[in-house]
């Protein structure tokens, strides 16, 4: 058989290695028809690198665990094909933006996970589990609202890609405002006011300048800015009822 | 909610803006054909108040809306948050009202 492997095309890759204060370490992958970032983190780290730090579960874009900085900007590694992001054969992969880094490519996700908390954005219930099932309109304008936002997998490519985030530490972020339009939207849900309140305070919808950066890199495609303009209209509408 | 509140009031003052912006530009443009004078000006603005309401209702809007939106400004680019910063706004917008109504009261009685 012939030897291949000097002719083989390979990848540059610079991976992030170490905390906050680490580096970027460089890397030749082999390349691979219809492959993914992941896909490469993975040669790495079964080939070279084997104490390299990154998460993933699914691999198919559900989870929601395999987010990164790819050249610059954050994106879902699971279902980004090189093809699409690799500028002359060069890839840069560094951990989420906008997040603590704890190891490589693995990001403390905690603060964007108590922001959700700080948006209301869990479901207050109007009925107990004794009571029949409320009927729910799925023609209704506010269901078909709340459905437009929820498929979000909690990956926090939108709230990498927000400045506003990067600049006011108490901005709750795009996912958790997007999250709390949805309940807002949900006829079950029963403390209306208190999302309000929640999503009004310092850092809350009213900090968003409506770029769009959540909307652009969303990988899911939802629309976050939308319901950020959604949530604006509704805390002013209580304000104007003297409800807010 | 001071955060609704200001929200409201500066995208508020902003909706005034606009007619009065627009208003004053072609203000502007009218005022200078044939040149310009101090007698001239002063000579539209003394006493009239329709004039005096305008700017006054522009120079309010100005300082309503520039504090507010210096203060997010602030915040994003500066470590300046809380009480401190809530209240060097409310001076700027003041500052801004005083001085904006001063001249529109020197122009205008
Ligand atoms: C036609 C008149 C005007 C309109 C329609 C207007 C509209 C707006 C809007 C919508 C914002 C919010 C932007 C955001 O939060 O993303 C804003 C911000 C701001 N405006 Fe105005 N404005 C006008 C005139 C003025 C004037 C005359 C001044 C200063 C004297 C001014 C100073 C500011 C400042 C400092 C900000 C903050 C920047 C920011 O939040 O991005 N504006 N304006
Ligand atoms: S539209 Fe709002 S939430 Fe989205 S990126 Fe811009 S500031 Fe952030
Ligand atoms: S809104 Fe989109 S980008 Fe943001 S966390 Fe949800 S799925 Fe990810
Ligand atoms: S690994 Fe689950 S979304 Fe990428």
């Amino acid at each position: 058989m012939q030897d291949t492997a000097d002719r083989e095309e390979m990848l540059t890759v610079e991976i992030w290695r170490g905390r906050e204060d680490g580096a970027l370490q460089t890397y030749r992958v082999p390349r691979r028809e219809s492959q993914t970032v992941l896909d490469v983190v993975t040669w790495v780290q079964r080939n070279e690198e084997p104490a390299l730090a990154y998460r993933f579960a699914c691999r198919v874009g559900m989870c929601g665990s395999c987010a990164m900085q790819v050249n610059g900007k954050p994106r879902w590694t699971c279902r980004t094909h090189v093809s699409r992001v690799a500028e002359n054969g060069l890839l840069r992969i560094e951990p989420l933006a906008n997040l603590p880094r704890i190891k490589d490519l693995a990001t403390d996700m905690a603060p964007f996970f108590e922001k959700w908390q700080g948006a209301r954005g869990r479901h207050e219930p109007t009925r107990t589990r004794h009571e029949p099932m409320a009927p729910v309109s799925s023609e209704s304008p506010a269901r078909k609202a709340a459905n437009a936002g929820i498929e979000c997998i909690n990956c926090a490519v939108c709230y990498a890609a927000c400045d506003v985030v990067g600049w006011d530490e108490n901005y709750l972020g795009p996912a958790a405002l997007n999250r709390a339009w949805t309940l807002a939207n949900d006829e079950r849900d029963a403390d209306k006011a208190g999302l309000l309140q929640a999503v009004s305070q310092g850092g809350g919808c009213h900090s968003c300048h409506s770029h769009g950066s959540c909307v652009e890199h969303c990988p899911v495609g939802l629309n976050p800015t939308a319901g950020i303009a959604g949530l604006k209209r509704m805390t002013l509408a209580a304000l104007m009822k003297g409800e807010l | 909610m001071l955060e609704a509140r200001l929200y409201l009031l500066q995208r508020a003052s902003a909706m005034l803006l606009v007619p009065l912006v627009l208003a004053h530009l072609v203000m502007i443009l009218y005022a200078i054909e044939g040149g310009l004078s101090a007698a001239e000006i002063l000579g539209r603005t003394r006493g009239n108040f329709l004039w005096a309401a305008f700017y006054g209702l522009f120079v309010t809007a100005v300082a309503l809306h520039a504090p507010i939106g210096l203060r997010n400004i602030l915040r994003e680019w500066t470590g300046w948050r809380g009480r401190s910063l809530d209240l060097a706004t409310l001076g700027f917008g003041a500052l801004l009202l005083g001085l904006g109504l001063r001249a529109v009261l020197a122009v205008t009685v």
